[in-house]
């Protein structure tokens, strides 16, 4: 997945991130660690239903967990490959 | 939502110090046996006027302290008992048919000996410290909760201020139980005055280094011998009184699993003797008409399934809880079947508890409700209705109820 595949859903995921992971996300890069800075196992519930609802997708048993959610760049990866 | 749990880090422990100093005593069903020695000549005798007085359990801390029972959790390199958490939990239940808040005092300073003794044992200063809680047999307390934050353990408002090698927090603390009988307070902080509100530490107070004012008191319905009053505390002391894992790790790892478990087990050790107060009961009904089974009988042997419940459940998360740590793997305890099981516990054995408890006072009738009577199972009752409370069901509740929507168990 390039670079510029991904971008145009990170702008989304970082708000849903400011609104629903309870943590500060204004420095956030796109590959940096989110469970570093702070994201919660039980946020990450939020975050992920926030996500479902806005792109209109289903994270699959097999997809929730920290792979999936580690940074905004895999999150967006699973989104696309949901979406496709 | 086992891909949650965490890539373990293993911490290793330090190596173990060739002991002159374990026990000879290290049988677990000898101790046992002594507990219920303490609990019938030191416990129940006074447990009524610690009821009644809303006072702190001297005589049976000090009991507990002459067998040696406050260092039971602690590692036989240092002179304890190095006893697990089942057994531990076994203590719990047999103080619990004695004296409830005796019980609940002797469970909660085990959970804090236990944040030490899983996360602390890679510093000097708590090694030397456990050594020191054996030999002076030292009473822990824990002020984890702060006014603002709503009860919610995941945040502070105060912070541990660090210059050098000293420290200085101050906190604004709704309940510290038995925080004036306590040698030690471990206090739940921000690590920073920068740090956010759930980048939290766990600090150890030492008596003589903090000042505690007290801003409400304890005159509640049940373990009104907690002395669970609300506090002002400032403190000060070395640097090295900050356990070194972060609050997070001791709170999921520790604090959640051990909290419910010891609990679960003193709530159960309280019904056992309120099913044996109704037994008696139904025994001394029995005697008046030979031959004939009372109806309270039937009652008796309903109630003796919930209480069998309620105790199973407690043995089988505390078998859980000591086979995921021999694991040496801390991130099993990140998963979030293990949080949500962790979470039933408590919400079932406190429904229970009260279910027990009302039950037993059916079968003795007006003796159990009566407060003179040697049925009384009043004081048992009032215990009960604070088991939902500390720590909120609701709360509770909802946490699973976010956890649920995304695990499943298989």
């Amino acid at each position: 997945m390039s670079e510029a595949a991904l971008s145009p859903l990170i702008p989304d995921i970082k708000e849903i991130l400011a609104q629903h992971g309870r943590f500060p996300v204004e420095n956030l890069s796109e590959a940096d660690d989110l469970y570093n800075a702070g994201l919660t196992s039980l946020a990450t519930v939020a975050v992920m239903l926030a996500l479902e609802d806005k792109f209109n997708v289903e994270f699959p048993d097999t997809m929730i967990g920290r792979r999936t959610f580690r940074s905004m760049e895999s999150i967006a990866e699973a989104i696309t490959q949901l979406a496709a | 939502m086992r891909d949650f749990i965490e890539t373990a880090i293993l911490h290793p422990l330090p190596p173990t110090a060739v002991s002159t100093t374990i026990q000879a005593s290290v049988n677990f069903d000898e101790i046992l046996k002594e507990v219920h020695v303490i609990g019938k000549s030191v416990l129940r005798v006074h447990a009524a006027d610690v009821d009644k007085q809303a006072r702190f359990p001297q005589e049976s801390v000090d009991a507990m302290r002459g067998a040696k029972l406050l260092s039971a959790y602690v590692p036989q390199e240092y002179g304890g008992m190095g006893l697990n958490l089942q057994q531990t939990a076994k203590i719990c239940e047999a103080l619990g048919q004695y004296c409830g808040s005796s019980a609940m005092i002797y469970a909660m300073h085990k959970i804090q000996v236990a944040c030490v003794v899983h996360h602390a044992q890679q510093s000097e200063y708590f090694r030397g410290y456990l050594r020191q809680l054996v030999q002076e047999q030292r009473l822990m307390a824990s002020a984890t909760t702060e006014i603002g934050t709503g009860g919610d353990l995941r945040s502070s408002i105060c912070a541990v201020e660090i210059t050098g090698d000293r420290f200085k927090v101050s906190k604004k603390a709704p309940v510290i139980s038995y925080g004036e009988a306590a040698d030690e307070i471990l206090v739940t902080c921000r690590r920073a005055p920068d740090a956010p509100a759930n980048e939290q530490s766990h600090v150890m107070v030492r008596k003589g280094e903090y000042t505690a004012v007290p801003i409400s008191t304890w005159d509640t319905m049940g373990f009104r011998g907690t002395c669970s009053s609300g506090f002002e505390l400032t403190a000060e002391g070395n640097a090295e009184q900050v356990i070194p894992e972060s609050f997070t790790e001791i709170l999921s790892q520790t604090m959640h699993p051990y909290s419910h478990i010891v609990w679960g087990a003193l709530w159960s050790g309280i019904c056992m003797d309120a099913v044996n107060q109704a037994r008696a009961f139904v025994r001394a009904e029995a005697r008046k008409t030979p031959g004939e089974t009372p109806i309270s009988a039937i009652r008796l042997g309903e109630v003796d399934q919930v209480l069998q419940v309620m105790r199973h459940n407690v043995a089988a998360m505390a078998r859980e809880y000591d086979e995921l740590r021999s694991r040496n793997c801390p991130g099993v305890f990140e998963d979030f079947g293990f949080s949500i099981r962790t979470n039933n516990l408590k919400l079932s054995c406190s429904q229970q508890f009260v279910d027990i408890v009302g039950r037993a006072m059916l079968i003795c009738g007006i003796s159990g409700y009566r407060n003179d009577s040697k049925f009384s199972i009043a004081r048992h009752l009032r215990d009960a209705y604070g088991a939902a409370l500390m720590v909120n069901n609701d709360r509770i509740l909802k946490l699973n109820a976010t956890m649920l929507m995304v695990h499943r168990e298989g």
